[in-house]
Order: structure tokens, then sequence, then C-alpha cells
């Protein structure tokens, strides 16, 4: 038991912090401490920064440019990257597929694909959820039938996060109808710049377009596009899956969020005891989130996650979404100003706190559903 | 960084488990052993001393093992298991933690090596009618007369108060502060009554008692009083947790064998839900158990005194969680003293009240908020 770092960790950490801070665009940082949509442009540079510096993506195995760090290191890259407003790098390429190529693919893939993952030369986007398969991911019915060394993929994905952006997609498709569910289904690398694919926006409930319908009517995939084995696909959602939700607790950026609500809310303290006390309790419940989260990695063994990770994503959605929620009380009637534009006498973070607000009912959704993780904790952990 | 225990941690904790653990694994023996007075076993007290626990947090000059808070916070967190009502926390911890900060040389060496041996119990006399939780005394009122010292006024509840063979009392000062004393027990008016979570408590009353201050007569100890109390707060939480991780399992267990309407209670999902929300509080509650006994090990006060609060907070949020679901997951079988759960959610209701709830610290939190931008614990 020892609480402090020890002096390479702290030297790691001083060097993350000052990597963070220095190489890393200013004014991107400064659009994610404000809260303001990034354009793709912001994430590619600002992941290219990292890449450069084999800071992308560490957690990939070595010999594609993972580092080889003990897990209270990925967690101080993960703290410091947050804390200091750099974009996390892109879930779909550097946390999903990259990882799930280097493991399952074949060595032609992982050159054609890895190097350009990491650098988001390559823009992934993710086809997984059908309208009729949510948390019951495995009742998709997208379908991929051969025809001589092709597939031809028919049906529809959705909530394919930042689709708009996409060059490539990786799906699950259902390649053997006769199976039982789980067992007919494949992973699918798609072109989307393929015919007969086509990407519509969703408009979500903060007004703003995040999330598209995916749509293939016999689309074209060459054979060497299957990913892993060929109905071996749910091992491969599983594993990817798995990836997601370890140290998916974004504890760096809420800190932030409740350090800047003191500052916005500096003036209403003295007469607030209500919301001091809300902060001082949402600070706690950080504290131990975050406490829990070190834990884990500490006592993670051979990047086996520890049971409790399911706690992070219960616990982080839930948090994020109390920040959020007292955002807009903070802001209080000047959140209606939602669609004023910068002429506005109202301040941006109060403009933005609603729209915020009601995005971020979609972390407990999510990542394997709020609900998902007390299904993983009641069986997986307490045997029920 | 690390959340690990070593070997010999491990070993410790073995040894306790197989001294009070094995005491106490069949429920019914803690039912017995609180029946009667002194509310706890005296023969386990004994070999408690004997294998050098009761002794653990004193040096070595004074009688004691020298260990710390990480070795202290396994035995409680092992008393907390089994809900041992041997009074460890607040005659070990707490009265033993005073003399050790406030006694002379003379007195820790007398008292600690009586208390360490287990041929004496003591007892922390604090509370005070109507003034909640305090560092300070008001109403047990000291006065001098030469080098005689003096005590008037009434302490309850003071947890094991009947039995202890010393007294440590906290008394308002002549010149202002709060000075602390010490007395042979049988010196007081004392009434003892059991207590909810089987524990034993009584009224202390003094009136013009003889007393002989610890340490230096006359010094307000105050600070020394909260800082003892913020370790006490710390190993309560440890004990609490241990309280915890028997309760979780034990009500998964009747989940899964408890049958209704011909079907396990464990096929009902409004039932699992809640048995793993008890176990995100179980699981966020012990990383900021373990975090608040490595802050206790490095010893800065403030830095203590902010982890007391921290740790205060949430495990009587996850106490008062766990132990309300714990019930009302087993259903009417957990009302009675016959079965263990009730009494495990008593326990942690007495321990959550005994040095501050929730509200209390969080209250103490709220006013600091302002004074720091964000928490870092690696800070």
């Amino acid at each position: 038991m020892q609480l402090d770092l020890s002096e390479e960790e702290r030297a790691f950490r001083d060097e993350m912090r000052e990597f963070f801070t220095t190489k890393v665009s200013e004014e991107i940082r400064t659009k994610v401490a404000e809260g303001r949509e990034l354009s793709k442009d912001d994430l590619v540079e600002a992941q290219r920064a990292l890449n450069a510096a084999g800071l992308a993506v560490p957690r990939w195995p070595v010999e594609y440019g993972g580092q080889d760090w003990t897990e209270i290191q990925f967690h101080i890259w993960h703290e410091e990257m947050e804390r200091a407003c750099v974009p996390t790098p892109l879930p779909f390429n550097a946390g999903m597929i990259g990882p799930v190529i280097a493991h399952f693919g074949t060595e032609e893939q992982k050159e054609k694909f890895l190097p350009k993952t990491a650098n988001i030369d390559i823009f992934w986007s993710q086809g997984f959820s059908e309208p009729d398969a949510g948390s019951d991911l495995a009742s998709l019915r997208t379908t991929a039938v051969k025809d001589g060394d092709d597939w031809i993929v028919n049906g529809q994905k959705t909530w394919t996060t930042l689709g708009q952006y996409g060059d490539w997609i990786f799906t699950l498709v259902r390649t053997d109808p006769d199976a039982k569910k789980q067992a007919g289904i494949s992973m699918l690398l798609i072109d989307m710049e393929s015919e007969g694919l086509e990407v519509r926006p969703i408009q979500l409930i903060d007004g703003g377009h995040e999330v598209n319908e995916v749509w293939f009517e016999d689309v074209r995939v060459p054979g060497e596009n299957l990913v892993g084995e060929l109905n071996g696909g749910w091992t491969i959602a599983k594993f990817l899956l798995g990836n997601e939700r370890v140290g998916v607790a974004p504890s760096g950026i809420i800190k932030r969020v409740i350090a800047r609500i003191k500052g916005l809310a500096e003036d209403r303290f003295a007469d607030d005891p209500l919301l001091r006390a809300r902060i001082a309790e949402l600070e706690n419940e950080l504290l131990a989130l975050e406490l829990t989260t070190m834990r884990v990695a500490a006592n993670s063994v051979d990047g086996k996650p520890h049971p409790a990770s399911s706690v992070l994503k219960l616990k982080g959605s839930e948090l994020q979404q109390a920040v959020s929620e007292l955002v807009l009380d903070l802001a209080g009637p000047a959140g209606l100003a939602s669609g004023a534009g910068d002429d506005s006498d109202l301040t941006e973070w109060e403009r933005n706190a609603a729209p915020l607000y009601l995005n971020l009912r979609k972390a407990s959704i999510y990542g394997g559903s709020n609900e998902v993780q007390r299904q993983i904790i009641s069986r997986g952990i307490l045997g029920l | 960084m690390d959340f690990l225990y070593d070997d010999e941690q491990d070993a410790l904790r073995e040894a306790v488990r197989g001294l009070v653990g094995k005491a106490y694994s069949d429920y019914e023996n803690r039912r017995q052993a609180v029946k009667d007075d002194p509310g706890f076993d005296e023969k386990l007290w004994a070999r408690m001393a004997e294998m050098g626990l009761l002794g653990l947090p004193f040096s070595e000059e004074d009688g004691g093992v020298g260990a710390g808070p990480v070795e202290i916070g396994i035995v409680c967190q092992e008393l907390g298991r089994v809900i041992a009502p041997e009074p460890y926390l607040t005659s070990v911890v707490l009265a033993g933690g005073l003399v050790s900060a406030c006694g002379t040389s003379e007195q820790r060496q007398e008292i600690l090596a009586a208390l360490s041996g287990g041929e004496s119990v003591l007892a922390f006399a604090h509370d005070e009618s109507g003034r909640g939780w305090s560092p300070s005394a008001e109403k047990v009122t000291a006065s001098q007369d030469g080098d005689a010292w003096t005590l008037t006024g009434v302490k309850e509840p003071v947890p094991h108060g009947a039995r202890a063979d010393v007294l440590v009392v906290s008394a308002a000062l002549p010149d202002g502060g709060t000075g602390l004393f010490v007395l042979d027990g049988e010196t007081a008016d004392r009434t003892g009554y059991p207590a909810y979570d089987g524990t034993r408590a009584a009224r202390v009353a003094f009136d013009a008692t003889t007393a002989t201050p610890l340490g230096e007569p006359g010094l307000d100890v105050t600070a020394s009083i909260s800082t003892v109390q913020d370790i006490a707060r710390v190993m309560a939480a440890n004990q609490a947790l241990g309280a915890m991780q028997f309760l979780l399992p034990t009500t998964t267990e009747y989940l899964r064998n408890r049958k209704q309407f011909g079907v396990p209670l464990a096929t009902f999902q409004a039932l699992t839900f809640r048995a793993a929300d008890m176990y995100v509080s179980l699981e966020l509650t012990h990383s900021m158990v373990d975090w608040a006994t490595m802050v206790v090990a490095k010893g800065q006060p403030e830095a203590v005194a902010d982890a007391a609060r921290r740790v205060s907070v949430q495990v009587s949020k996850a106490g008062r969680h766990v132990g309300q679901e714990a019930i009302q997951l087993h259903g009417g079988i957990a009302m009675t003293m016959e079965y263990s759960v009730g009494m495990y959610t008593a326990f942690l209701t007495a321990l959550d009240h005994l040095l501050g709830d929730g509200g209390h610290h969080l209250r103490e939190l709220a006013g600091a908020v302002t004074t720091y931008g964000a928490l870092d614990p690696l800070d």
C-alpha cells in the first residue's frame, strides 16, 4: 500500500503534462475547455500530434505502435490528457478496430490498416447497432451473402457516431442465417465510398448531428475484408466491447468541468450553501471513482480487466450527467438561449448548458447501457 | 501508487481472521457475547492482546508493537467483518491514541503497556448532551487547586464507559480550551446500558472527582483530539468496509437460495439490479477506505482531516445504502435479532454516528469547497 507515485511515475507524469500542454494545438484545447464542438480536422490534427510522439495508441501491442507501460502509466497518460483538454484519441480507431485488427487480423490487414488507423489517415466508423439490435446486439439482421470471392451486404446500421466523417466502417453482419444468433455473425471492413452505401444523419435532442444511419444496398465487399474467422464475429465483438469498458470513466473531464464550475459560480458561493454542498458531494464521488480507476488499474494482471470495471462505466456516466445537470442549473433562465449566437449578451457556457445536458443522456446508454452493466455485475460478478 | 498489501500484511489478516473471524464465524456466538455485561468476550480480548493486536498502534518504548495505519486498518476490517463487539476502535484506536498523542512518557508507558497487555480497558469519555460531534468539551469542566485537578459534569454516551478500567476524559479548562484527564474508572459515577448494536455505553458523572491531567496540565489539546478522532474515523471506515463486505455476499447468497413463487429470488431483476448497485457502492467505498488509510500512513494532520471527512461521507452513504438494501432484499428474516443481517445494519448505523455522519462531514467539505480548484489525489 503506497499512496505516492514513484519517482519514475512522477517523471512520467511531468513528461506527459509537458507534452500535452505544449505539443497539442492551443486552439483545439481551448475549444475542448469551453465545451465547443470539434471539427473532423481538429480531431485528426490532435491525434496526429499524439501519434507522432507514440502517444495515440499506447494500448496497442508494442509491435504496432503500442507502449510497454504499467497500468498506472496508462492511467497517468489518460488523466493528463484529459486534464490538458487534449481530445482523447478517436475511440473507433484507437480503442476499437485497431486492437481488433492487431489481435484478429491477417498480416495484410495489419499492414494495410494499422498505421493509417493510428494516424487517422482512415477515419473509422462503427457499424454494430441496428434498429432492432441495441442492447441485444446479437439479434442483428444486416446480411452478407457470398458472391464469388466477395460479400454482398444488405441492411441498416444505426447510431453510427461521426459517420459523416467516416472513411471506412467496421461492421457485424449475419453470414449464416441458419445458425443460432451469436454463431452466424462475422466482422467485415467496408469502404464507405462503396456503391450502395449511404449515410443519413439523425438529429439528436440537443439539435446536433452526431450520429447517423448507415444503409447498405447490395454493397460489394472484397472477401479479404473479413476479419478473423467466418462466423467468428461474436468473439471479436466481445473482445471489442470488453476493451471499450476498460478505463472508460472520464474522470479527468468531469474534474475539469467541476473546477470550471467553481470559477463560473465564484460570486454565488457565499450565499448558496446548497450549491457548495452539491459540488462537495460531486467532488467526493469523483474522488471515489478516480481512486477506483487507479485501484482497478493497479490490480489488473496481464491486461485482464478487474471485475470492477463495470463500476467505472456506470458511475462515470452518472457523474458526467450529474455535473452537466449542475451546469444547467447554474445557467438558470439563461439556459433557454441555446439558439442565440455569439452576439448574445449571455455567455457561451450558459447557452450551451442545456444542449450539453440533453446530449449527455447518451452516456448511460452507449458502451453497454447502465442496465447492461448492472446485468454484467449481477451475473458475472455476483453470480445471480 | 499501489493498492496491494504485502505478504506480512496478508499474514496479519489471516491471523486476525483465524482468531476473531473464527470466534464469531457463527453469528450466534456474537449474540451470546453481547448478552451479558461487559458486552464482549473478555477471553477473546485477552487473546487479542497475546497476539499483539491491542498494542499495534503504540511504539515499542510504550509497550506496543509500533505498526502502521495499514496494519490497524486490516485488524479493523476483520473486526468489522464479524461485527466483533470488542472495544478495539474506542479503547485502542481512540482512547489509546489520545494517550499516545498527549500523554507524558510515564503515562504512555504505564497506560499503554497495560492496554496492550490486555490488563486494562480504556474508554474515551467525550460526548456531551446536545453538543453533537465536536472535538472540544463544554459541559464537563476542570478545576485546578494547586497541582490537584477535579472534574465536574456529565459525559454521555461513553462507549464501554462502565467497563473501562481507565477513563480518558475531555473537559473545559479554567482558562479556556479543552484538556484531557485520566482517572480510574471506579472513581466516577457510572450507569452502563446496552446500545442498539449490542455494545455497551454509559452515563458517566463527575462531581468534583479527582483526575490527573494527561500530558502537560492546563494545555489546550483540541487539535490533538481532532487528529486522533480523524484517525479513528478512518479506522471506523475500515470496520464499516469489513461489515459491508459481509453483507453483500450474504445477501446475494440469500437471493440465490431463497425461493418464492416457486423460483429463486435471483430470478427477479428488480432484486438483482439492486444487488449490483450495492456492489458499486461497496467497490467505490473500498477504494476510498484504502486511500484514506494510506493518507493516515503519511501522517500530515491536515491531509488526514480531509481524508477522514471524505471517507466518512462515502462510508456513511454506502453504509446506509448497503445496510438498508441488505435488509430489504432479505425481507422479514433480516428484521429479526436471530439473523445476522439486521444487526450488521445496526452496527453500521452506530459506526456512522460515532464520530460524525455523512451530513456532518459534507458540511465541512462544502465550507472549504472554494479553497482549491480541482481535487487531485496524486498531487
